[in-house]
């Protein structure tokens, strides 16, 4: 049931959990409590993503095509059995970059409007 | 963790199924504040399941919305169909619903009216309710404690002149209580006042809002103008809003009620009633209770006129006639049985929709997709469909429901035409979930759970089982539709029964009309004889014309008037009081109706008050008090004189087609003193032409007008009319059901017709391989119509047994017919096969042009 194949724009804006998510992949494949890590890590534990919040995106993002479930496994030291571990797919890649793109483009709207002070 | 783990079960089963474990997980390893924060972690933690398994439900909707509109979208046929009947069964039971909850359930649009409560004198020994006379509303408003207050009213029907035209309207006459105890202000002007009840304070009049509205164009400075009322001059002191009745529909104007010390005096001249409030914290049992001794002690007073005189008590919200109600619960139960052949049309719709898609879903089954979202899913697109119908059919409802105004009683303080209101439409939402749950869970039950082997076995649809289902269906349509045809027909016969009563006079060739005659103008006699003797000369010299003559009052408009008896030779038994109806005719009354004459003579112009009093009387008078004898120029009292009999005329039904009625008296128009029986005097005109009797309606009124401007006409009806009116709402009723019946047995033929549609494109190759072997195409037709003959008659069987229940439960509607009458059952079984062959014959024919080279090739 997954959408056929749309441009990346049309998933824009994302919603932050989705980004985050897609930002934690970006390095590795990794299972739930790892991104939720990750994510609390990168912000500087300002965002702290509940297991509610992580699963209904990462189910969202399994139907959109923008992550996948692996076949393979990781290095057999690290595996925990009862995990599911999960890679973004090149077109989560790109929606993650227009994203970026979008998200850069309002910076630079809100800077000509004097709402950014500072450095970029 | 077993909390959280319960939690989870907010979420779709799917969803558990997929991450459940590893929520769990995460859980565990997240750290646990104690004490405060730990009561706030599971607060948060509460919300956040709650919000996302909502988030999460609500995308599988979406996907599933997306999915079924599609799919509804490729076969249009299909989703128009199932939309339809859905439309049907909602929309006839919300409507019926409708009418059940405006007439029986509904408050009454009065403050506190839960503590209303209306009370007539009981005459036990009559087993009749009757009005209150003044003396005793007065004792017993005075003895009892139960009340917080008490007031009386009664109908009116006044002739009304504000402009050119006289009118003749009617309304109520109330004591200053009851307008302040039902709590609905005026929307102009004041209500009565105490010192608007006593005599000699100017006479007052309250307009009703479609009054003002009609007589004064709504002009907001009528108060204070005077309108003559029977020739007196009221003020109007108040109009009040939209949407108010009392006592009854009818109502459209309200006079203050007044007692004089003679009203008091006789306690036999019953003509008010009598409406309270309880006190709050009075139950309406101890009203009853006290009431009981309030009569009983009245009773030791007055021994002679209340011996056998109770108080009837009851809540004003339950004043319905039980007929009413039980046709309403008729309606309801057919309604009912309607939405029940929607639901199973429905029902069989989606499992042979599901057996066409069948590989569909055992190819999305295979690809993961588990059995409770294919369950969930197809649920969802019942529901849908069902919510489709039901929009549909709540304005089919609202839409309909003017065409049942008869069925809400003239009698009760409601406007003609229920509005819809909240409950009414959660009623529709409730019942239209109901109804996508009820005709989904089947099929979706069985789809789920047999997708799995759907691959398997080739995708050959209709397995046994499957099939069985569909004919279950098939005959619990039959046998509702069945229940709904008898009942129709039974109340066909009783109607028919009732029509063919001999009403006693010959409606045909008539006209009537109505010209009271106001007092104390006419209060003299002579008057009153001038006024007749003009009006009937005048109608008698139209062409066409064969008899013309006025009465008191028409058999069956006015079913009361009823008098003691008193005949020397029957002694008087005080608790047994015999009555007759009583009328004063003018000579030529029997002709004009048509009601025969069969010994003696008419009212004659010579009987005049300086003669004999003279009555004709009924044959059942004559069979009742002179059996055997001849009662020409006996003498019996009626109406304060002894009157000698020179007339038996033969028996009016002047209660109504189904009711037995008292034998009747007539009396001459002119043996009467003036000023009194001021009700009695002769007001209906009845005319009976060779031709066109509505006709002549213009020249009567020309020659009525000639003989007294200030006259107002009204109730212009032809005989015919008020017989058929008799009839009349029987003849909605059986509109309603039989139109109810009429759905059910199209939905019942479309459930046949799919039913062996489908069986037909099942069975196409062992057809194709009989044919081959030799079956005749008359063969397969047979075997074609014989499934639907043992469809429709295990239906038939069923039906008849329940529809056996059913007409027990309406037997009081049934005017004496049997709800066991084998007429009716036979003509609706007869009925429920044709409707079988009719939705058999496509399939039956399709199946006889299978080529057997085709079928097989098909394979």
């Amino acid at each position: 049931m997954a959408s056929d194949s749309p441009s990346p724009e049309s998933l824009l804006p994302l919603p932050p959990a989705t980004f985050h998510i897609l930002m934690s992949l970006a390095e590795e494949d990794r299972h739930g409590y790892a991104i939720i890590q990750d994510v609390a890590v990168r912000t500087g534990g300002e965002l702290k993503l509940s297991a509610g919040t992580l699963y209904r995106s990462i189910q969202r993002m399994l139907e959109q095509g923008l992550i996948t479930e692996p076949r393979e496994r990781p290095a057999p030291a690290e595996d925990d059995e009862r995990r599911r571990y999960y890679r973004i797919t090149p077109f989560g890649e790109a929606v993650a970059r227009a994203e970026a793109r979008r998200l850069t483009q309002l910076v630079r709207l809100a800077r000509a409007s004097g709402f950014v002070t500072g450095r970029a | 963790m077993p909390l959280y783990r319960a939690l989870l079960y907010l979420y779709p089963a799917s969803f558990r199924a997929e991450y459940g474990e590893e929520m769990c997980a995460i859980f565990a390893r997240e750290r646990r504040p104690a004490g405060f924060f730990g009561v706030v972690r599971w607060i948060r933690t509460f919300f956040e399941i709650g919000f996302n398994a909502a988030a999460a439900h609500a995308d599988i909707l979406r996907q599933d919305l997306r999915y079924i509109l599609r799919t509804l979208r490729q076969s249009p046929g299909f989703t128009f169909t199932a939309i339809i009947v859905a439309a049907l069964g909602i929309g006839a039971t919300t409507a019926a619903y409708t009418m059940v909850d405006y007439v029986l359930i509904r408050p009454f649009p009065f403050a506190d009216q839960d503590r209303l409560v209306k009370l007539l004198e009981d005459h036990a020994s009559l087993g009749a309710h009757w009005d209150l006379s003044p003396a005793n509303y007065r004792d017993w408003k005075g003895a009892s404690t139960s009340f917080q207050t008490m007031g009386a009213y009664r109908s009116i029907l006044v002739n009304v002149v504000a402009g050119d035209t006289p009118e003749r309207i009617d309304g109520a006459s109330l004591t200053s209580e009851i307008l302040p105890m039902l709590g609905v202000q005026p929307i102009l002007g004041r209500m009565f006042s105490v010192e608007d009840d006593l005599g000699g304070a100017p006479e007052t009049l309250i307009l009703s809002y479609s009054l003002w509205r009609e007589l004064f164009a709504g002009d907001a400075s009528v108060l204070g103008r005077k309108v003559l009322i029977d020739g007196v001059p009221h003020t109007i002191i108040g109009v009040m809003p939209q949407g108010f009745y009392f006592p009854n529909r009818e109502a459209r104007m309200w006079t203050a009620m007044r007692f004089a010390p003679p009203d008091f005096l006789d306690r036999t001249n019953c003509y008010i009633t009598a409406l309270g409030r309880l006190k709050r914290d009075t139950r309406f049992e101890q009203a009853v209770a006290e009431m009981q001794t309030v009569t009983g002690r009245l009773a030791q007073l007055y021994p002679k006129e209340l011996a056998h005189t109770g108080a009837t008590i009851t809540r004003l919200r339950e004043d319905v006639s039980p007929q009413s109600r039980m046709m309403l619960n008729a309606l309801l139960g057919a309604a009912a049985c309607v939405l029940l052949i929607a639901c199973a049309n429905l029902a069989n719709l989606l499992l042979a929709r599901s057996a066409a898609r069948r590989k569909e879903l055992a190819v999305r089954a295979a690809m993961g997709a588990g059995r409770e979202r294919l369950v969930r899913q197809m649920l969802t697109e019942s529901i849908l469909l069902a919510a489709a119908g039901g929009i549909l059919g709540v304005f089919l409802a609202i839409a309909a429901l003017p065409a049942l105004v008869r069925l809400v009683p003239v009698s009760l303080p409601l406007a003609e035409i229920p509005s819809v209101n909240w409950n009414i439409l959660l009623f529709a939402v409730v019942l239209t979930i109901a109804t996508g749950i009820g005709f989904g869970v089947v099929p979706a039950v069985r789809t789920g759970g047999a997708s799995a082997e759907a691959l398997r076995d080739n995708a050959r649809s209709g397995g046994g089982r499957r099939e069985r289902v569909r004919s279950t269906l098939v005959v619990v349509e039959v046998a509702a539709s069945m229940v709904l045809l008898v009942s129709s027909a039974l109340l066909i016969r009783a109607l028919w029964r009732i029509q063919a009563t001999d009403p006693g006079f010959r409606p045909d060739h008539t006209i009537t009309l109505r010209t009271s005659l106001p007092m104390p103008k006419y209060d003299r006699t002579a008057d009153r004889v001038r006024f007749y003797r003009h009006v009937l000369d005048g109608a008698r010299k139209l062409p066409g014309v064969t008899n013309a003559a006025y009465t008191s009052f028409l058999p069956m408009v006015m079913r009361g008037g009823l008098w003691p008896i008193k005949i020397p030779e029957h002694p008087e038994d005080p608790a047994n009081q015999e009555y007759a109806s009583l009328r004063y005719i003018t000579p030529g009354y029997f002709a004009a109706m048509g009601i025969p004459l069969r010994s003696g003579r008419d009212v004659a112009e010579s009987d005049t008050r300086d003669g004999p009093f003279i009555a004709v009387i009924s044959e059942s008078f004559a069979r009742h008090y002179w059996p055997g004898q001849d009662p020409i120029g006996r003498h019996f009292n009626v109406a304060f004189f002894d009157r000698v009999v020179v007339g038996i005329a033969g028996d009016v039904r002047v209660r109504g087609l189904e009711r037995t009625s008292e034998p009747q008296v007539y009396v001459s128009y002119q043996q009467v003193p003036d000023g009194w029986m001021p009700w009695y005097p002769p007001k209906d005109l009845v005319v009976r032409a060779a031709g066109d009797a509505a006709a002549l309606v213009p020249a009567l009124r020309r020659i009525i007008g000639e003989t007294d401007p200030e006259e107002p006409v009204s109730d212009v009806q032809t005989l015919d009319d008020i017989v058929a009116a008799e009839t009349g709402t029987r003849t909605v009723q059986l509109i309603v059901l039989g139109s109810f019946a009429g759905i059910a047995l199209l939905l019942a033929a479309i459930g046949v017709h799919g039913l062996l549609s489908f069986a037909v494109s099942a069975r196409m190759q062992e057809i194709g391989v009989r044919i081959a072997l030799g079956a005749t195409r008359g063969s397969v037709l047979g075997m074609i119509l014989g499934q639907a003959t043992a469809l429709a008659a295990a239906g038939i069987v069923i039906g008849a047994v329940l529809a056996f229940a059913a007409g027990r439960t309406l037997e009081a509607l049934l005017a004496g017919v049997k709800p066991g009458d084998l007429s009716a059952l036979l003509s609706a079984s007869v009925t429920v096969l044709i409707m079988a062959a009719i939705g058999s014959l496509l399939p039956a024919l399709r199946a006889t042009r299978v080529e057997p080279i085709d079928a097989i090739r098909t394979q």
